[in-house]
This record gives C-alpha cells, sequence and structure tokens, in this order.
C-alpha cells in the first residue's frame, strides 16, 4: 500500500470584508479548514462529507493546488500541490460539479480531443479510455452537440470523462451528482464503482447525497467548522452514533412473551404480536434468527440497515464547539 | 525538449479551438475585424485635430508627434490583443475558469489569454503597424543601421511594456476585487500619454508617468533616437535605446505579481 494523499494540520484562513455601519468595514477572519489531518491510500474510496460551508470544497482546492494552504503540510502522489501544480495536474482528475473543463462552445468531442493535448496524452492511451467511458456513460447520443446545449446530466458525464481521459491515479470529485436526474445519477454511480473495483484509481468525493457515499465509499470523513469530526468506516460511524441494523422477524403466529435475546434488546412489537423488531447489538442476525426459531415458525426475517443520513443529521445539529 | 514541444503543441491546439469558435460564423466575425478598427482610427485622429489648431506640442511638430503616435498604436493595439482581456480576471474568478485552468498542467495565465482571445481586434493591430510604418516615412529619418533596428526592437519592447501593465494592473484585482477603474485608469491612461511629446505634460503627473512608471521610454525616448534630437528634458542620448530594458523590468514585475496574485486567490464558493 502507498500513500496516494497526506495532509497534516491543513488550515486555510480567509480575511473577509463585511459592513459595519455606512461607511465602515471590518475585517474578519473566517477559517474554513481547521487543522484537517487526512491520510488516504491508493485505491481508497473516500467520502468525504459535511454540511455547507464545512470546508469540503476549501480542503479539495487545497489538495488539488489552486487554493495555497495558509498552515499545514500537505503532499498529493508525492507533490505539494501549489509548488508543484502542473506536474500534480497530469496525475490527478478534478470534476468539481459547478465547475466546468469543457469548452462550451465547441462540440464535447472537440473538448475531449482538446484535452489530450492540453495534458499530452499518447493518442492510443486516449482513444482507449475515451472508449470505455463513452460505452460506461452512454456518451454517443451527444458527443457532436456543443456544450452548452447539454443537459446537466449529459455534461457531468461529459465532465467524468474529460477527468479521466488522462488517466489520473487520484479523482477528486466535488458534488458530481448534484441536480442529477435519477437515471444520470445512477449512471455516474456506476460508472464510479466500476472505477473502484478496479482498484489502482484513488477516489476523494465530497457529496450532499448520502446516496452516493453508501453506494460507492468504505471510508467515511465528515468535517464540520473546518474540523474533522469522523473518520472511519460508515459501520464505525453507525455503531459511534448509536445506530443500528435492525431485525424484523415476521411470525406465523403472536407470542404472549417475546424472547428476551442477549446483545439484541427488543425495539417494538408490531402487527399484534406477530412482527417482533430487534436492534443488533453485539448480537448477529443468526442469533437472532437462532433465539427465534425455537419458540415459533418463522415466515420472514429481514434486516434494516440504519439510515446514514440520519446519522450525520444528528453529527451536524451537535453544537459547534468553541475554539 | 520534448516537454517544451509538448506544451507548445498544447497552447498551439488551445488557439486553434478559440479561432474555430470565434470564426464560426464568417460574416459577423469580419464585421467585427472592420468594426474595431475604430478605437484606434480615433486616437490618431484626435492628434491631428490638435495639430490643425497649433503648429507645434510640446516642441514637437506634428510629424514628430506622429512618430510617438504610431509606436504607440501599435504597441498598444498588439498588447491588447494578446493581453487585454485579461482585464476580465474578476469575471474569471467569477464563473470558475481561474479554477478550470489552474486544475490543468499549463500555466493558468497563457491558458487564460488563450482561452478568451480578441482575435477581432487583429485589425486594430495591422492599423496600428500602418500607421507606424507612415510615420516612420513622413518624418525624415536620417537612416543608419542601428536607427533600422531600433524602428523594428522598440514596437516589439512596446508591446511587451503594455502587456506588462495590462497583467500586472489586472493582478490588482486578486487583492482588491473593484479594483477595475483603477486598473483602466493606468493602462489606458498609459496609451494617451505615450501618444504625445512627454514635454507637453508637467510637474508630478509628468514624473509619476514617465519616470515612475516609465512610460516615457515606451514612445518619447525611441522616437528621440530615430529623429535625432536631444531630449529637452535633459537625459542622455542612450536613453532612445532603453526601451527594451525597460519592458524586461515590467515583464519581470507584471510576472511577480502576478505569481503573487495566484497564491493569494482566494477562489469563490463550491
Amino acid at each position: 500500500m502507498s500513500l496516494v494523499i497526506a495532509a497534516q494540520g491543513l488550515r486555510k484562513e480567509f480575511t473577509v470584508r463585511v459592513k459595519a455601519g455606512r461607511l465602515r468595514r471590518e475585517r474578519r477572519r473566517v477559517i474554513a479548514v481547521d487543522g484537517v489531518d487526512l491520510r488516504v491510500e491508493r485505491g481508497e474510496m473516500l467520502g468525504y462529507i459535511g454540511p455547507n460551508g464545512a470546508g469540503k470544497s476549501t480542503t479539495l482546492k487545497m489538495l488539488t493546488g489552486v487554493l495555497t494552504p495558509s498552515e499545514g503540510q500537505v503532499r498529493v502522489c508525492g507533490l505539494r500541490p501549489v509548488p508543484q501544480r502542473t506536474r500534480l495536474a497530469l496525475g490527478i482528475g478534478v470534476v468539481f460539479g459547478q465547475r466546468s473543463q469543457l469548452w462550451w462552445d465547441l462540440p464535447l468531442r472537440d473538448s475531449f480531443d482538446l484535452l489530450r493535448h492540453v495534458y499530452r496524452v499518447p493518442a492510443a492511451g486516449h482513444a482507449a479510455r475515451l472508449r470505455r467511458c463513452r460505452g460506461l456513460l452512454d456518451l454517443d447520443g451527444f458527443l457532436d452537440i456543443p456544450v452548452r446545449q447539454l443537459s446537466l446530466g449529459q455534461r457531468m458525464r461529459g465532465e467524468l470523462t474529460a477527468a479521466l481521459l488522462h488517466g489520473p491515479r487520484v479523482l477528486f470529485l466535488d458534488e458530481p451528482t448534484i441536480g442529477l436526474d435519477v437515471v444520470s445519477k445512477q449512471a455516474v454511480r456506476g460508472f464510479l464503482a466500476e472505477l473502484g473495483r478496479a482498484g489502482d484509481t484513488t477516489l476523494v468525493l465530497t457529496t450532499h447525497d448520502l446516496a452516493d457515499i453508501e453506494r460507492l465509499c468504505r471510508r467515511l470523513v465528515v468535517i464540520d467548522h473546518g474540523r474533522v469530526v469522523h473518520d472511519g468506516t460508515v459501520a464505525e460511524l453507525h455503531r459511534r452514533y448509536g445506530s443500528r441494523r435492525l431485525v424484523v422477524a415476521e411470525l406465523d403466529a403472536a407470542l404472549v412473551t417475546p424472547p428476551v435475546l442477549p446483545g439484541a434488546p427488543l425495539e417494538r412489537v408490531e402487527a399484534d404480536g406477530r412482527r417482533l423488531v430487534y436492534a443488533l447489538e453485539s448480537a448477529g442476525v443468526a442469533e437472532v434468527v437462532a433465539g427465534l426459531a425455537g419458540l415459533t415458525t418463522l415466515r420472514d426475517i429481514a434486516v434494516v440497515e440504519p439510515d446514514i443520513e440520519d446519522v450525520v443529521a444528528r453529527l451536524y445539529r451537535a453544537p459547534a464547539r468553541s475554539g | 525538449m520534448a516537454e517544451a514541444g509538448g506544451t507548445l503543441a498544447a497552447y498551439r491546439a488551445l488557439l486553434r479551438a478559440q479561432a474555430r469558435a470565434q470564426t464560426a460564423y464568417r460574416t459577423s466575425f469580419a464585421i467585427d475585424v472592420l468594426g474595431n478598427v475604430g478605437a484606434t482610427v480615433f486616437d490618431v485622429v484626435t492628434v491631428l485635430v490638435l495639430y490643425g489648431v497649433t503648429r507645434e506640442l510640446g516642441g514637437f511638430t506634428l510629424r514628430e508627434t506622429l512618430v510617438m503616435v504610431g509606436l504607440t498604436a501599435f504597441a498598444f493595439a498588439t498588447a491588447d490583443l494578446l493581453v487585454g482581456n485579461i482585464e476580465r480576471l474578476p469575471r474569471y474568478v467569477r464563473t470558475g475558469l481561474l479554477d478550470a485552468v489552474l486544475l490543468r498542467p499549463l500555466g493558468a495565465l497563457p491558458q487564460l489569454l488563450l482561452m478568451d482571445l480578441p482575435l477581432r481586434k487583429v485589425s486594430r493591430g495591422l492599423f496600428g503597424l500602418a500607421v507606424w510604418v507612415a510615420a516612420l516615412a513622413g518624418a525624415g529619418i536620417e537612416w543608419t543601421p542601428s536607427r533600422v533596428v531600433l524602428a523594428v526592437v522598440a514596437p516589439l519592447a512596446g508591446v511587451v511594456f503594455f502587456g506588462s501593465v495590462f497583467v500586472a494592473t489586472a493582478t490588482v484585482s486578486f487583492f482588491w476585487v473593484e479594483s477595475g477603474e483603477l486598473a483602466n485608469s493606468v493602462t489606458y491612461g498609459g496609451r494617451d500619454f505615450t501618444s504625445y511629446p512627454v514635454t507637453v505634460f508637467e510637474g508630478w503627473f509628468r514624473a509619476a508617468f514617465a519616470y515612475g512608471l516609465g512610460f516615457a521610454f515606451v514612445s518619447y525616448q525611441p522616437a528621440l533616437a530615430l529623429l535625432g534630437r536631444a531630449d529637452p528634458l535633459g537625459l542622455p542620448a542612450w536613453a532612445g535605446w532603453a526601451a527594451p530594458g525597460v519592458a524586461l523590468v515590467a515583464l519581470a514585475g507584471a510576472t511577480a505579481a502576478w505569481r503573487v496574485g495566484v497564491r493569494h486567490y482566494r477562489s469563490t464558493g463550491s
């Protein structure tokens, strides 16, 4: 395993001037990113989430060499993003949902061709990658249409392709599914999942849409007020914030006293006692099934995954620590 | 070497794309090209009108002044064609174009210039060149080999100088968003300043523009050297040859300002 992103104590501070009275203006310091540490290994798929203004985009801009950090150490692909910006650009692909890498007045196909020159990529590799994207993202219907006439979903598929044509080792995606319809969202997610399976592209994804994360990322970094408040797997997030998987057991006949199962407290009883809902703490699904099987006939068993959205909403609502 | 060649090819591809987009509608492009001569013609006409009411301006005749006018017209129009659109930097920041070019493996400034090159302004540069040649022909210059060299080098130095002024003043908007008016007063003010003999101006204003910012070396001093006149303001004859040096200093200053500006860049929301 090799480290692709290593950031330590990353910090970005802006001064903004705000109106204070009719003529007076006050300078105020805004800390957008406040000491973020981040280490990402090759091939990882990382979800980077947080509420509006938490510092997600600012972090990505510092990792990609667009913004100069106020403090801290950063290495991406072993390079320092700002001083070695042009070299780094050859090894990374970036999609900022509300920015475009495409030429507005030219057909999509011409933008791709221009990017081949911009990145100095050999024609064969470029063509092979374009062929793959055309297939997976279904581009053929609109390759010859000027970009400004494309729908948002079509354009985003174009942006993704544009970010991948030079075969980057790291892909940074800032809100890649924002504003997309369901079909385009599926296409984009499917494509990224495919990319993740191949295993040599590292992916950093910021999003508002937690379905993106559940579908794509094992590891989740949650940032709030410029600080990392969680870094771990999705399961760890649930454990830490007390959200649990539920087992819903449908019974043939109601039980007078539902059994007490170790490690799986009874959450609720529904349908006149014929549906029991247990929460999984230390017990697994099999133990619940085993515990019930001796007492009654099971008609159906369902496992309900906890909703990551609820967990994160709770996280965001937690008051900001002062400092 | 291969790397440098690849970079050049990349810039050429950007230029081709820009040309293709702008010339997609031939007739409208042709009209644009013609219409764009206007501003530069107007600058020259202004000087002619002034000489309609006076025989001399600051001790210089019309034929002599036209050398400065021609030099300025060519240098400014060409710099404006190549670099002038950098004054749209605040818009590039707002629309995210600056972010987009910073993510690519090429210099940010050349990309911005090439992606927004106003090709229709090519007519102004050509008109400026015509005025320059005509002014040289009409000024009764005693040609020597060194003066021929100066007649070629001075306009090119002027292009570099005005280009640097465009970049340096645009860079101010990295720090102070509403700086457009200030930038215009230096760039367009500088163009008007170099269209006349420096002797026309006086006091701190002359000192600041001519020598502080270096505009005297763009057209006035080279014109003196070509015409074989001593400087009424007392600078030695070699000052007529200072244009390339002054242009390089301006270029170094503009490059440094741009670097600092990009480091200071704050981008906009997501």
